[in-house]
């Protein structure tokens, strides 16, 4: 596999991902975890939840460790790609 | 695929965690073996939760204008063999569990059960297969990410639909039901998993060494 190729699969990654935004303008993007919550609701009216999340963060906080988790595996992933890469080259 | 807190029976989200524990444990014990017999392989090992991580904290648009989110665990389950990934995501479960309202602690063990255990061990049986019947690597890679990243969101629709049945269509009605919030959203981005795991892989890997790659389960 060459660079080149790589290049085309993540740009076909890129394109699949950006395609509905474009496709669909007036479409929500809501979250699907929260779409089956509503299911549940909507076919189950008498199922009562048990439990609650003991805490939920803000939107600005939510976001944030969200960008943490990815920033965090991101490092990861590049270090070791780093290394691999600094190796093959002496 | 989170399912979220509250959203399970009692009964269930017991049954879920009894079953996804055992798994969990001899992650951890094959995990500290792979670390005791080769070190070596700590990187790669760093290389696989940080995929992970990256990958379940993405939440994406998809043709039917809903976001979902990929899984990244078709890539470990491929270089460690799927029980490894059961501890790795069960972390990444486990921190948007606490920290983010995603998911649950009540929930945690269906959660697990679909991304950490069901989507790991359909992706390394399908890579596996894939390499017996002499498939090019890449495509194995990318079949193998592919289902495995489907698998989870199949698995979290018939969590649900067994809470849940239908009042009418039962089982079978509630499981379309779910199946189209869930599974449908989640085809192409199960495809762009695919072919970034190839991309991810075939970096991580000197050249030809694709088909060596999780020799024990």
């Amino acid at each position: 596999m060459t660079a080149r190729s790589n290049a085309l699969l993540l740009g076909l990654a890129v394109l699949i991902v950006a395609a509905p935004l474009a496709l669909r303008p007036d479409a929500p993007f809501g979250g699907t975890d929260d779409a089956a919550s509503e299911a549940v609701a909507a076919s189950h009216p008498g199922y009562e939840k048990w439990t609650a999340p003991f805490w939920t963060p803000s939107k600005e906080v939510e976001s944030t460790l969200f960008a943490l988790q990815a920033a965090f595996g991101a490092g990861l992933l590049g270090y070791v790609l780093g290394r691999r890469h600094g190796r093959r080259d002496k | 695929m989170h399912i979220m807190e509250g959203f399970l029976p009692a009964g269930h989200a017991l049954a879920w965690t009894a079953i996804s524990t055992p798994f969990v444990v001899a992650g951890v014990r094959r995990l500290k073996r792979i670390l005791a017999d080769n070190p070596q392989a700590r990187l790669p090992l760093a290389a696989a939760a940080g995929f992970t991580f990256i990958l379940s904290a993405l939440k994406l648009p998809s043709v039917t204008g809903s976001c979902s989110h990929p899984t990244g665990t078709g890539l470990g389950a491929m270089m460690f063999g799927p029980s490894v990934m059961a501890v790795l995501g069960a972390v990444v479960l486990l921190f948007q569990g606490l920290l983010l309202a995603h998911g649950g602690v009540t929930t945690l063990g269906a959660n697990i059960f679909s991304m950490a255990i069901a989507g790991p061990w359909v992706a390394y049986g399908v890579w596996k297969l894939s390499d017996r019947l002499g498939l090019p690597a890449a495509i194995g890679v990318f079949l193998s990410a592919f289902l495995g990243d489907l698998a989870t969101y199949v698995v979290t629709s018939t969590q649900l639909a067994l809470a849940f049945p239908d009042a009418e269509t039962g089982f079978a009605g509630a499981l379309a039901k779910f199946a189209s919030i869930f599974a449908v959203t989640q085809a192409p981005l199960a495809v762009a998993e695919g072919l970034v795991t190839v991309v991810v892989i075939n970096a991580l890997t000197a050249r030809g060494q694709m088909h060596g790659l999780g020799e024990k389960a």
